[in-house]
C-alpha cells in the first residue's frame, strides 16, 4: 500500500532522513515510533505529499505522490498533521464536514451527511456538534481532528501523534478506534505514536526510527524488545510480561 | 555620499539660529524621551511616539482651538498655549499609559494597542479640525507631516530651556535609570520606589514629547531609528546611552536635512524621510525579535 | 462500526445561524440608503439630482464597505490572523504606489488602466507582506497588524517622496484618504467590479476556511495552498485597487466586520460571508451619511470617520479580547 524507496532529504546541510526504505502492505495499523526529533513527522508529512524528498520515491495506493494531483490524492489518503492551530470559531460538524471536502467540492450530498455523522459518533462527539472548537478542550479537539480524517473515507489514513493531550481513557478509546478502521474497514493505518506501550498494545508492526533511519520495522512483538528498544531510544528498556502481553518498563 | 563632513558643518551654520536651536532641542528632546521610555518599560522596541503620545499632543493642540475657538487660543499667546498643551499632555500620558503599563499586558498587544491609539488620535485630531473649520485642509495637512520649515520661532528658546531642564533631571537619575532597566521587580528589590520614579518620569517623557511635536509635528518613528543606532554604542549605563541618544539624534537629523537640503532640493518634509527609514528600522527589530 | 465513544462532558447550545443578522443587516441598510437617497444639500431630490449624485453615492458606499469587508475576510483566512486587513496591511497603499507611477507615466491613462496597475502593485506589495508575516512567530498575532501598519506607512512614505517631487501630492491625498464628495454618475462604475468579485467569492468560500486549518490540513484535503494563496490574493488586490482609485482608503472596514461577524456567527467563511458583505455596507453607508449630516452642509470624509468609529471599535475588541 505504502512504498518507499530510498528517501532522503536534508535541510540546511543538516541530514532529516538517510536513505529511508521501508514497504507496508495494504490494512493494518503501523505504528511510527522513535525520539523526538528522530524525523518520524518529517517522514509521515512525505507520505502525505507535505513535504519532498530530495530524493526517492514514495508511493500511496499505486500513486506516485510527488506527481499525483492534490486532489486526487486526497481520495486516498487523509493526513492528521502534528501542528494544530485551528480557528477557534468553527463548529465540531463543520470541521469534521471539511474531511468531505475532497469528495464534495463544496457541495455536500447526503452521503457527505452520513459520512460526518458517522465520523462523529465513532469518536464520541454525539452532542459536540454544535460546539465551537474554542470551547473544547485540547483533547476533546484532538478527536475533533481524528474525526475529521477519519470522515475523508479514504483507504490510507495517516495521523501525526493523535493521542496528544487525551486522557488514558479516550486514548485507549482513540486506539481501539484506529484498530476498528483496520479491521472493520480493511484500512491501511500509519500512527506516530510516543507512549512504546500504546504501540505494543495495538499495532500490528512497529516502525522504529533514530536519527533519521530506520533502526526496525517489523511485527510488534520483534520490536517490543529489551535490546531492539534500547537500539531506538538509547536508554536502557526492560520487558515484563503480563497477561501475555509485553509491556516496557521505562520509567526508571 | 560626496557631502562631507565639511559641507555638514558650512550648511549647519548657514541655517538661522533658530532653526539650528529648534533641530537640535528636538533631537535631544526625542532621544531623551525614548531612552527613558524604554528604560521605564524595560524594552527596546517601544517608544513614546509608537504608544500614541505626539499623536495625542495633536489632538489636544487642536481641541484647544475646538473649545477655546480660534480667537480664544490667539488670546493666550503662543508660550503659555505651549506650558498649558504640554502639561495636558503629561497629565494625559500619565492617566491612560501608566495603568497600561502597570497592567503588565504583553508587549505586543500594548504596541499594537498604541499604534491604533495613534490613529484614532490623529483621525479624532482630523475630524475635529474639520469640524473647526470644513475648508481648511491646510490644518488637516499640516498635522499630519512633520517639517522643520514651518518652526514657530517664538516656541523655539521656551522648548530649548525645557529641554534643558529636563536634561538636567534625567542625568541626576542616570544611577536610578540603570536599576529600573532591569524591571520593576528588580527595581522595588534594590530599593527603588518603582511607582513613583516611573510616574515623574513618564511626565518628563510627556514634556519632551510636547516639546519636539510642538516645534516640528509628530515624527513617530524618529525615537525608534535612534536608540536602534545608539543602543549597541551607548551599551548598558545611562551615563553613556543618554548623552549617546542625544549626539545620533542630532547628527542625523543635521545629515538628514543635509540630504533634503543638497540632494531632494529643500521641500520634502523631514518626517516623510523619517516615517520611511523608521518603518525599515521597525520591520527589522521585528524580524529579528522573534530569535 | 458500532462501537460509539463515550460522551465527554456536557454538551451546549449551537451557535446562532447567520439569518437573523442578515435580516436586521437588510433593514439598516434599506433604511440608510433611504436616508442617504432622500436627504442632503439641495432637500428632497428631483431625478436629475438622484440619478447622477444621490444614488451613485449610496451605491457607491454599499459597494466600498461589502468588497473591503469580504477582502478583509479573505486576507485573514489567507494570514491565518484575525487582526489583518488590506487597508491596514499595505495593500491599499501599494495600491495608491502604483496608481501614483501609472499617473506620471501615463497622465492621461483612464481610470480602469490606473486601476490595473493598482491592483499590479498591490499584488506585489501584498504579497511581500505575506512573506514577512510568514517569518513571524505564530504564536504572537498582534505583531502581524503591526508589522501591516508600519509596513503601509513605508509605501505611504515613498508614495509621498514621489508625489512630493512630481508636484501629485493633491491627487495623493484623494487616493490616501476616503473620501465618497466626488462620487457622480460616470465616476464610481469601476465599483462594481467588487459585486463581481463579491460573488467570485462565495465559490472559494470554502476553500478559504479549509486555508485556515493550515497549510498541512489544507494540502492534505487537496487543496492547493500555492493555488488558494494566488486567487485570494488577487481578489483582496483587486477589491483594495477599485476602492483605491474611485474612493480612496477607508481604514478598519476589513478588521471590525468580520471580527463582528465572527463573534456572532463563527469562522466558517461560507456562512458570515453574507452577514460580512452586509455589515461592511451599512457600516460604511452609515458612516458615510454620518460624515454628510454631522457638520451640514458641509461634508467629514468617510475615511476619517471610520479613522475615529473603527479605532475605537478595534481596540474594544483587541483589549477585551478574552486570555
Ligand atoms: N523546517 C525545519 N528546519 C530545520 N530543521 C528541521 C525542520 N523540520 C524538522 N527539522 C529537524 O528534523 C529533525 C526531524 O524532525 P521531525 O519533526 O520529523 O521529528 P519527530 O520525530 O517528528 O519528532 P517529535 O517526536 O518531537 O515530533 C529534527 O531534528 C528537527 O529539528
Ligand atoms: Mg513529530
Amino acid at each position: 500500500m505504502i512504498e518507499i524507496e530510498a528517501v532522503s532529504c536534508s535541510i540546511r546541510g543538516a541530514s532529516i532522513l538517510s536513505d529511508v526504505s521501508l514497504s507496508l502492505g495494504a490494512g493494518g495499523v503501523t505504528a511510527l515510533v522513535g525520539p523526538n526529533g528522530a524525523g518520524k513527522s518529517t517522514l509521515l508529512s512525505m507520505m502525505a505529499r507535505l513535504r519532498r524528498p530530495d530524493r526517492g520515491t514514495i508511493t500511496v495506493a499505486g500513486h506516485d505522490v510527488a506527481a499525483t494531483r492534490p486532489r486526487v490524492l486526497a481520495r486516498h489518503l487523509a493526513v492528521m498533521p502534528q501542528d494544530a492551530a485551528l480557528p477557534g470559531r468553527l463548529t465540531v460538524a463543520e470541521l469534521v464536514g471539511f474531511g468531505r471536502f475532497p469528495h464534495h467540492r463544496g457541495r455536500p450530498g447526503p452521503a457527505d451527511r452520513v459520512a460526518v455523522e458517522e465520523a462523529i459518533t465513532a469518536f464520541g462527539l454525539v452532542g459536540f456538534e454544535g460546539r465551537f472548537l474554542e470551547t473544547l478542550s485540547g483533547g476533546q479537539r484532538q478527536l475533533a481532528r481524528a474525526a475529521m480524517a477519519f470522515a475523508q473515507g479514504t483507504p490510507v489514513v495517516l495521523l501525526d501523534e493523535p493521542l496528544n493531550n487525551l486522557d488514558i481513557v479516550h486514548a485507549r478509546q482513540l486506539m481501539a478506534r484506529l484498530r476498528l478502521m483496520a479491521d472493520e474497514a480493511g484500512r491501511t493505518v500509519v500512527v506516530v505514536l510516543h507512549d512504546i506501550n500504546h504501540a505494543g498494545a495495538w499495532a500490528d508492526r512497529i516502525v522504529a526510527m533514530r536519527g533519521g533511519r530506520i533502526v526496525a520495522a517489523a511485527p510488534t512483538d520483534e520490536v517490543m524488545d529489551e535490546a531492539v528498544l534500547e537500539r531506538v531510544y538509547g536508554v536502557p528498556v526492560r520487558i515484563a510480561s503480563a497477561d501475555g502481553e509485553r509491556i516496557a518498563l521505562h520509567f526508571r | 555620499m560626496t557631502v562631507g563632513l565639511r559641507g555638514n558643518l558650512a550648511f549647519a551654520l548657514q541655517l538661522r539660529m533658530e532653526q539650528l536651536a529648534a533641530l537640535v532641542t528636538v533631537s535631544v528632546a526625542v532621544a531623551l524621551a525614548t531612552v527613558v521610555f524604554q528604560t521605564v518599560t524595560a524594552n527596546r522596541i517601544l517608544t513614546p511616539s509608537l504608544i500614541g503620545l505626539d499623536s495625542l499632543y495633536i489632538l489636544i493642540q487642536t481641541g484647544f482651538v475646538f473649545i477655546l475657538g480660534g480667537v480664544g487660543v490667539a488670546t493666550f499667546g503662543p508660550v503659555a498655549k505651549f506650558a498649558a498643551e504640554a502639561l495636558l499632555l503629561s497629565a494625559l500620558s500619565l492617566a491612560l499609559f501608566l495603568p497600561l503599563m502597570r497592567a503588565r499586558t504583553d508587549l505586543t498587544l500594548l504596541l499594537l494597542a498604541g499604534a491604533v491609539l495613534g490613529i484614532l488620535f490623529r483621525s479624532l485630531a482630523s475630524l475635529l479640525a474639520r469640524l473647526i473649520d470644513p475648508n481648511s485642509f491646510a490644518i488637516v495637512q499640516a498635522l499630519r507631516v512633520a517639517d522643520f520649515n514651518t518652526v514657530d520661532a517664538a516656541l523655539v528658546w521656551p522648548c530649548l530651556g525645557l529641554t534643558a531642564g529636563a536634561a538636567v533631571l534625567i542625568w541626576r537619575l542616570r544611577h536610578v535609570l540603570d536599576i529600573l532597566a532591569l524591571g520593576p521587580d528588580a527595581a522595588v528589590g534594590l530599593g527603588v520606589d518603582w511607582r513613583r520614579t516611573s510616574a515623574l518620569l513618564l511626565v518628563l517623557v510627556g514634556l519632551l514629547t510636547a516639546v519636539a511635536t510642538a516645534l516640528v509635528g509628530p515624527l513617530v518613528l524618529f525615537g525608534l531609528i535612534v536608540t536602534a543606532i545608539a543602543g549597541p554604542l551607548g551599551g548598558e549605563r545611562h551615563a553613556w546611552r543618554l548623552p549617546i541618544a542625544s549626539a545620533v539624534a542630532v547628527l542625523l537629523l543635521v545629515a538628514g536635512q543635509t540630504v533634503l537640503a543638497r540632494i531632494l532640493g529643500y521641500t520634502l518634509p523631514v518626517g516623510v524621510v523619517i516615517e520611511f527609514g523608521g518603518g525599515l528600522v521597525f520591520i527589522a527589530l521585528l524580524l529579528r525579535r522573534r530569535r | 462500526m458500532t462501537m460509539a465513544m463515550e460522551r465527554l462532558g456536557a454538551p451546549s447550545p449551537r451557535p446562532r445561524s447567520g439569518g437573523a443578522p442578515v435580516v436586521v443587516l437588510c433593514g439598516c441598510l434599506v433604511l440608510l440608503s433611504a436616508a442617504g437617497v432622500l436627504a442632503g444639500v439641495g432637500g428632497v431630490p428631483d431625478r436629475g439630482l438622484l440619478l447622477t449624485s444621490r444614488l451613485p453615492r449610496v451605491l457607491a458606499a454599499i459597494l466600498t464597505g461589502a468588497g473591503l469587508a469580504v477582502a478583509g475576510l479573505i486576507m485573514q483566512s489567507l494570514a491565518r490572523n484575525r487582526f489583518v486587513e488590506p487597508m491596514m496591511a499595505g495593500t491599499g497603499q501599494a495600491a495608491g504606489l502604483g496608481i501614483l507611477l501609472a499617473t506620471i507615466a501615463a497622465p492621461g491613462a483612464s481610470i480602469m488602466l490606473k486601476g490595473l496597475a493598482g491592483a499590479l502593485a498591490a499584488f506585489a506589495g501584498t504579497a511581500a507582506f505575506l512573506f514577512l508575516v510568514r517569518r513571524l512567530p505564530p504564536s504572537e498575532p498582534f505583531l502581524v497588524p503591526l508589522l501591516g501598519i508600519v509596513y503601509g506607512g513605508v509605501l505611504a512614505a515613498v508614495a509621498t517622496a514621489i508625489a512630493w517631487n512630481a508636484d501629485l501630492m493633491q491627487f495623493l491625498e484623494t487616493w490616501f484618504s476616503g473620501e465618497m464628495s466626488g462620487i457622480l454618475a460616470g465616476r464610481y462604475e469601476l465599483l462594481w467590479a467588487n459585486a463581481a468579485l463579491l460573488a467570485a467569492s462565495v465559490f472559494i468560500a470554502d476553500r478559504l476556511t479549509i486555508l485556515s486549518l493550515g497549510r498541512d490540513a489544507a494540502e492534505g484535503l487537496g487543496v492547493s495552498f500555492a493555488a488558494m494563496l494566488a486567487a485570494g490574493l488577487g481578489l483582496v488586490c483587486v477589491i483594495a485597487a477599485v476602492t483605491v482609485v474611485t474612493v480612496g482608503i477607508i481604514p478598519f472596514v476589513g478588521l471590525v466586520v468580520p471580527a463582528m461577524a465572527s463573534r456572532l456567527i463563527g469562522d466558517n467563511v461560507r456562512t458570515v460571508m453574507p452577514v460580512v458583505a452586509l455589515g461592511g455596507a451599512v457600516l460604511v453607508l452609515a458612516s458615510d451619511t454620518l460624515g454628510r449630516f454631522i457638520r451640514f452642509p458641509y461634508e467629514v470624509p468617510v475615511g476619517t470617520v471610520l479613522g475615529v468609529v473603527g479605532a475605537f471599535v478595534f481596540l474594544a475588541i483587541i483589549l477585551t479580547r478574552r486570555g
